[in-house]
């Protein structure tokens, strides 16, 4: 797992920056004194009641103002000698010195002042910034011509002047396109949109590029990325054996979000609790899947209380980090240090989601989500059958009915019951004890083998046996008192009947139940690999199969028969416990013995013709058609169609989704996190304690009261938490740091008025994402050149102050997605399955539960998105990896940018990379004019979208001449760079000319220009 | 320890402390091939967030032989008499009653002993109890100090090594290899600071996922590089196919001297990391075919460990380990996956043990006579050990009492620290944590485990913790 560390940086940059500072007029104890107390007293002296020293706190007024056991007083306002808070840390005896040694901490002498300067003006406490809700407030007036261009511009503008800074020039246009094309839709522009975008003399050329950009089906792609790293989207399911768990419906539903640009209030809500919407839609369904994207664990020998509560403990983590950006986490174990959480708002806020039905150790259940096009394909199915069936309805059949009719008659009359036959012996090849019943059933006890074959012999007198009768029966003994020892489920995967040696030959087996997939006529084929099953793991029911044979066997005279039942599937333990073997010599066998008509059709026929009323005359003719002969062809079609339906429901997307329990688990806090200890209260759903407002729910509070909650517009946090994120997407940092604590041990933000008037601007535009993003990239804040005079990045390196666009290495998918796009190989699909690009041999080695091997696709999966590409959590793609890509096991807000040679291998050595260069070259021979220099001019429009220097020219001008001579006398490398990856080269190019072209592809895919967002 | 040193980047430290990237070589030497050839640029080394340690080192690097999927101390280390005169007896419910149980969950109620399945014997002048399995182990047994105490927290595979590698169960956190990278910085340009070495047999395999060697939190620059027995020993290390050694220096050479150019034109510093990283990227590509080449080892090199050249063994892993340990590498990890004996210990037992105990014990003998062994600590272990109790012919995951061994540069060699009870299931005496094996290995390292530690989400972490104490008793 990656984390961002700019954290520290940024805490102490701030500090830094501030300490360049004279100490101010009035001291803000949110900025200067919070972090100071936070960082340094609160570990001994914080809101964990439980670790409180010399019994003095000094998270609020009254409690640092109250006179101690020892009878000193650490602050009493406005007197600095009577205050033992500033003696303490002023004092040079070693003994009484705070903070003490032995802590690793000590304080600056400006932080000392500031403490003394803070008792002096009253020593006042004020609630933590990010606790109180934000306030808008008018922008400054400021004003400067090419700069501002809305509030935002103001707000920044009025630090810089105070500040001493200047803003940057406004960045050229084509700088301006591929910052916002990489911004807003993960893809650099093609050179045809820059082009029309520099020379579009319009005034509002800018705005319409914005507008186009947020349009693109990429600029879902682009944020969902940003989405998914948060909520830990993953194909696995992270623990141990790290099996596939793919939910693509959930990670195409918040592509769509953001490209329907959906209201955050809204996309929250469905998230958190989208299965309690009053008449859900199936994407809501979907889009409450965000609540089973934990890690999870199907490693035998788990026990499901410890992992009941890592479950627990993961979404609390989750959901607080990602709309609270709070470390409620942390509470797990203990009060919270710096923070006003408890342990109990940390069980009490798990409890909100004790209700999600889940496997605590296992495979999860998927829910089939029809989507719009799968429901009117079944639709179209169902009309074809309507109508098939209204055909076979209307025949007429009257000749064909009344040599039907006639033929009956003997069979109406008939007494041809099944006969249960006691076996003379009943064996089993697995070593269980087959013990006969009284009612002639027989019952398998003892050992419980994977897999048995059971051999029973018959001996009988009836004579022209037409057919064999084999119950499978439930056992009050039994797995959920259902058909077999295993988890309750049969598969039969062959039935034989032999008279003596010779088999007795079976025409046709029917049952009057089949699992889906396991129809009884497999029980005729030995394959192993198929079988009848019964459905018994979900329905204890007794299941009937009748075997009828292809011509009647003789019998009399205690005829033996040998029946072999054999139960060699996948599934262990799937062996019919219980069942009863009958014969019959009836003309047409029938599952229940008698005849096969319904009562209904069967009385109706027993009346003379002529007696028979409307209603009987219909009975009989509906009956007929279907088993007429002369509509065998039009059934056929019916069965073919129903079952093309069936197939179709059959193929719904499944996903993972949230399913309410009736009947919540029981949550306690768990002393210390300590799952096996049950001695901790039991809690309720409940929001911390020190942020709730409002009327709480009646009765047990939902998830979706949390939603509520949590996008309720007095909560202090989401809404600032959400601006500062994308604040950071277009800036390289937030306003406030880091992005995933604004607790008391984050920084305060730099513009608290800007990151307010953002908030507000947020909530009274009704969560409108697309607004934020517009208004925040059209700022001239955001327009600013990232290049800036040394003087200005020595004076604010980390650019606090913004006097200067930032420059960043592109994000993992960008940087593969980019290649693609530049060489032409990009496939643009949006959704659907992962992809599995080229991944090296063996990476998957150590994998195991099963052991599997990664097989790259074959066309266009090659060439996805990487946001599309498989994300497997144990062993992230390498490629993606090296590039600071999450594993995604728990929530990452900020990715590390790291910048190693893992980075320059991956680039210059993955055949992604190969093959995208070899792509590109093509391109370049292609479109890139005759000359090198015109073909190195158009690489780097098609690249970099400026023009080389000559000096660059003249380096890669060289390299192609070079390189061209080598490949020109060394004609199998040249073929064997043309073949990395799967893609044929063009036959029309000359070899060695492509693959000297190819370095130069490969020097410009590797340039940190390329890569880079400027 | 100064906040200010923390950075995600060079180039964030560099911005911020002022430093000259690739100042000493100029861009005239860059853009002169010939002085390219000659004069390489220079790797810009990470040298460690410690300015100096907090004491005199004892040792520089760390091999640590992880018997993965939980090596049972009843039969390797921890001599258990009593137990077999127990086989097939009821485990006494006191001892059991309340303990997280593993696979035997359903059997609680009817739990019985299962005796040493293999005999011990007294190995070397301090007569240190080994099981007789391990005879090359027992060869060297005066080099290592046995703990026979240790617990840890988690009862399943994954956590437990999630707690080995980084110290808590909670997934990502830096493991040591990155907290030793971040703390001390590697003695390394050519090859990754912390290197990994996976083999296998001899038992049912337990996967091992990449978070092992994860950084955490930490910058992705000390995590650990995965050293494959098959395939490219390092990812994507091999050129591509039609580009020789010559082909890849010309394309890498443009590229370091067109970044130049760009550097130039826009003052990035983190394009100066980029040059360096480069050529770092490309001294790897010619060190690590050299590294992982042990064909030309002397062949009574080769006899020692029981190696053949290519065969991905843990023999052939713990000859890496050493040419890894002289190339500077500073953390060096080798898992052995077959140890998870939940059925047929006996006979596992004796094939896992042939596989690991030939070239453990070589890599001792070899490192004494290379010179580093005074400089090098070895800790050999599992990640929990196994149940006194029988689960059929084998047995379960144990967390209460297991073994471990620790030799090398500091060790006390030939001693015992702790004990379990007569069944080896509780450890009783002198309790070590897992904790604490990370404070004494960071303290041998020159390392006060307290003090080293990095800000992540407001609060300042370290490998061990609020736990860890440093196991005196068994340092020199």
């Amino acid at each position: 797992m990656t984390r961002q560390c700019t954290v520290t940086i940024l805490l102490s940059l701030t500090t830094l920056a501030w300490a360049a500072e004279p100490l101010p007029d009035k001291v803000d104890f949110n900025r200067d004194i919070k972090p100071i107390l936070s960082d340094n007293c609160y570990a001994c002296h914080g809101p964990d009641a439980g670790t409180v020293k010399a019994g003095l706190r000094l998270d609020s007024f009254e409690a640092a103002t109250k006179e101690l056991k020892s009878g000193a007083t650490a602050i009493v306002p406005k007197d600095t000698d009577e205050s033992e808070l500033v003696y303490r840390v002023h004092t040079t005896d070693a003994d009484e010195l705070m903070p003490p040694a032995e802590s690793n901490k000590s304080l600056t002498a400006r932080e000392k002042a500031l403490l003394k300067q803070w008792v002096a003006q009253g020593g006042e406490f004020a609630k933590h910034w990010a606790y109180v809700a934000p306030k808008k407030t008018a922008a400054p007036k400021a004003e400067q011509k090419g700069f501002t261009h809305n509030d935002i511009d103001r707000f920044i503008l009025a630090r810089l002047k105070s500040n001493g800074f200047v803003p940057a020039k406004e960045a050229d246009r084509r700088t301006l396109i591929r910052r916002l094309s990489f911004d807003l839709t993960g893809l650099p522009p093609t050179w045809g949109q820059v082009e029309a975008f520099v020379n579009d003399k319009s005034p509002d050329a800018y705005a319409k590029l914005v507008d186009r950009l947020l349009a693109s089906p990429q600029y879902g792609e682009r944020m969902a990325v940003y989405w998914l790293d948060m909520v830990r989207y993953a194909d696995t399911i992270g623990y141990h054996s790290d099996n596939h768990e793919t939910k693509p419906l959930y990670r195409d539903y918040v592509i769509d979000a953001f490209n329907d640009n959906k209201p955050y209030d809204q996309f929250t809500r469905e998230q958190l609790a989208g299965d309690l919407i009053n008449d859900r839609t199936g994407t809501q369904l979907i889009a409450s899947g965000y609540n089973r994207l934990n890690m999870n664990t199907r490693e035998g020998g788990s026990q499901p209380k410890e992992y009941t509560a890592k479950y627990l403990a993961d979404r609390v983590r989750n959901t607080s980090t990602v709309w609270m950006a709070s470390t409620l986490g942390c509470s797990e174990c203990h009060d919270h240090k710096f923070d006003p959480f408890t342990a109990k708002d940390f069980y009490s806020f798990g409890a909100f989601f004790a209700d999600l039905e889940e496997t605590p150790v296992g495979g999860q259940k998927f829910t089939k989500v029809p989507r719009m096009e799968d429901k009117a394909k079944v639709a179209v199915l169902e009309e074809e059958l309507a109508e098939l069936r209204k055909q076979i309805a209307e025949a007429n059949l009257s000749p064909g009915q009344k040599t039907w009719e006639a033929g009956l008659q003997k069979t109406l009359t008939e007494s041809s019951d099944w006969q249960a036959i006691k076996p003379t012996s009943a064996k089993s090849s697995g070593g269980a004890t087959l013990k006969v019943q009284a009612d002639h059933s027989v019952l398998s006890t003892g050992k419980n083998p994977a897999k048995d074959d059971y051999t029973i012999t018959l001996a009988t007198n009836l004579k022209n046996i037409t057919g064999i009768r084999l119950e499978a029966l439930t056992h009050e003994s039994f797995p959920r008192k259902s058909l077999a020892r295993g988890n309750g489920n049969f598969v039969l995967t062959h039935f034989s009947v032999a008279k003596g040696k010779s088999p007795v030959k079976i025409a046709s087996a029917t049952s009057d139940y089949s699992q889906a997939n396991y129809p009884v006529a497999n029980a005729l084929k030995p394959d192993a690999k198929t079988g009848w099953a019964g459905n018994g793991h979900v329905e204890a029911a007794n299941r009937t199969a009748v075997f009828v044979f292809e011509k009647p066997l003789a019998g009399g005279d205690d005829t033996a028969l040998t029946i072999t039942l054999k139960h060699q599937s996948q599934y262990p333990n799937h062996n019919i416990g219980h069942f009863r073997l009958s014969l019959t010599t009836a003309a047409e066998p029938t599952i229940r013995g008698g005849h096969n008509l319904p009562p209904v059709v069967a009385a109706a026929l027993k009346q003379p013709a002529v007696q028979r009323d409307a209603a009987q005359q219909k009975a009989i003719a509906d009956h007929y058609r279907t088993i007429a002969p002369e509509l065998a062809e039009m059934r056929k079609a019916v069965a073919a169609k129903a079952a093309a339906r069936d197939a179709a429901i059959n193929a719904y997307p499944t996903t993972l989704v949230s399913t309410s329990m009736s009947k919540p688990r029981m949550v306690r806090v768990l002393p210390r996190g300590n799952w096996l200890d049950d001695s901790g209260d039991q809690v309720q759903p409940a929001v911390p304690g020190f942020l709730q407002f409002g009327q709480a729910p009646e009765g047990r509070a939902s998830r979706m009261d949390l939603a509520d909650w949590i996008v309720a517009k007095d909560n202090p946090l989401t809404a600032r938490v959400f601006v500062n994120r994308l604040w950071a997407m277009f800036h390289g940092r937030g306003l406030a740091t880091p992005l995933d604590d604004f607790g008391a041990q984050g920084t305060p933000p730099t513009h608290p008025a800007l990151l307010d008037w953002l908030a507000i601007e947020f909530m009274e535009n009704s969560w409108d994402v697309k607004h934020m993003v517009k208004l925040m990239v059209s700022s001239g804040t955001y327009r600013q050149s990232s290049v800036s005079p040394k003087a200005v990045t020595d004076k604010d390196p980390y650019n606090l102050w913004l006097a200067r666009q930032g420059r960043w290495r592109l994000e993992a998918e960008m940087v593969r997605d980019n290649a693609l796009a530049v060489s032409g190989l990009l496939v643009k699909t949006i959704g659907g399955a992962s992809a599995k690009p080229y991944q090296p041999a063996g990476y998957w080695a150590h994998l195991n539960f099963p052991k599997r091997s990664w097989k790259a696709d074959a066309g266009e999966g090659l060439y996805r998105r990487g946001l599309y590409t498989y994300w497997c959590r144990t062993f992230l793609h390498p490629s993606l990896a090296a590039f600071n890509a999450p594993s995604r096991e728990e929530c990452t807000v900020e990715r590390v940018r790291s910048n190693t040679p893992q980075q320059a291998l991956v680039l210059l050595n993955d055949p992604t990379y190969v093959e995208a260069a070899r792509i590109f070259a093509e391109r370049i021979l292609k479109d890139g004019g005759k000359t090198p220099e015109s073909r190195i001019a158009f690489a780097y429009q098609l690249a970099l979208h400026r023009a080389p220097s000559a000096a660059e020219a003249k380096i890669l001008v060289g390299l192609a001449d070079k390189h061209l001579k080598h490949y020109q006398t060394d004609a199998g490398a040249a073929d064997a760079l043309l073949k990395n990856g799967a893609k044929m080269a063009d036959e029309a190019l000359d070899k060695s000319k492509l693959a000297a072209w190819t370095s130069i592809a490969r020097v410009v895919l590797n340039l940190h220009e390329n890569i880079t967002r400027n | 320890m100064s906040q200010f040193d923390l950075f995600p980047s060079d180039v964030s430290r560099r911005a911020f402390l002022g430093k000259a990237g690739l100042g000493s070589l100029g861009l005239a030497s860059l853009l002169n091939p010939s002085l390219l050839s000659a004069d390489r640029p220079q790797i810009d080394k990470w040298p460690g967030i410690l300015a100096k340690p907090h004491h005199k080192p004892r040792v520089k690097r760390v091999i640590h032989l992880c018997m993965a999927g939980g090596a049972s101390h009843l039969e390797t280390l921890d001599y258990k008499p009593k137990l077999r005169e127990m086989d097939g007896k009821p485990m006494p419910k006191s001892i059991t009653e309340g303990q997280p149980i593993a696979q035997l969950q359903g059997k609680r109620n009817n739990l019985t002993c299962l005796g040493p399945q293999h005999d011990f014997q007294k190995f070397g002048q301090s007569g240190q109890h080994i099981c007789n399995l391990f005879p090359h182990i027992g060869s060297v047994a005066d080099d290592i100090a046995v703990i026979r105490s240790l617990t840890t927290d988690a009862i399943n595979h994954d956590p437990a090594h999630t707690l080995m590698n980084t110290g808590t169960t909670i997934s990502g956190r830096p493991s040591m290899g990155s907290w030793m990278l971040y703390g001390l910085g590697a003695e390394t340009e050519n090859l990754p600071g912390y290197c990994v070495l996976i083999s296998r047999g001899g038992g049912q395999d337990q996967p091992v996922a990449a978070r092992q060697w994860h950084a955490g939190f930490l910058p992705s620059r000390f995590q650990g590089v995965q050293l494959r027995g098959k395939g490219d020993p390092v990812l994507y290390v091999k050129r591509p196919d039609g580009v020789d050694a010559d082909r890849q220096r010309d394309v890498v050479d443009a590229v370091q001297q067109l970044n130049q150019l760009q550097n130039a034109a826009v003052q990035d510093p983190e394009i100066t990391t980029r040059i360096s990283q480069y050529e770092m990227a490309f001294r790897m590509q010619m060190s690590v075919p050299e590294l992982v080449d042990i064909s030309k080892e002397p062949k009574g090199v080769l006899d020692l460990y029981g190696a053949q050249p290519g065969d991905g063994s843990f023999a052939s892993n713990c000859l890496l380990a050493r040419r890894l340990a002289e190339r500077g590498v500073r953390f060096i990890q080798l898992y052995h996956r077959g140890w998870d004996h939940h059925g047929n210990i006996k006979g596992a037992m004796q094939n896992t043990a042939k596989i690991v105990d030939q070239g453990v014990a070589a890599l001792i003998k070899d490192l004494k006579g290379s010179g580093l062994w005074e400089d090098t600590l070895i800790l050999w272990g599992a990640e929990f050990g196994r149940t006194p109790m029988a689960q059929g012919s084998g047995r379960d995951h144990h967390i209460k009492g297991f073994s471990c061994w620790f030799a090398g540069g500091g060790i006390k060699g030939g001693m015992s620290y702790g004990n379990t009870d007569d069944f080896g299931y509780n450890a009783v005496e002198n309790v070590v944590h897992v904790n604490d094996l990370h404070a004494t290995i960071l303290h041998l390292m020159g390392v006060d485990h307290e003090k080293l530690t990095y800000r992540f989400q407001g609060r300042d972490f370290r490998l061990t913790d609020v736990h860890g104490k440093v196991l005196k008793p068994i340092l020199a």
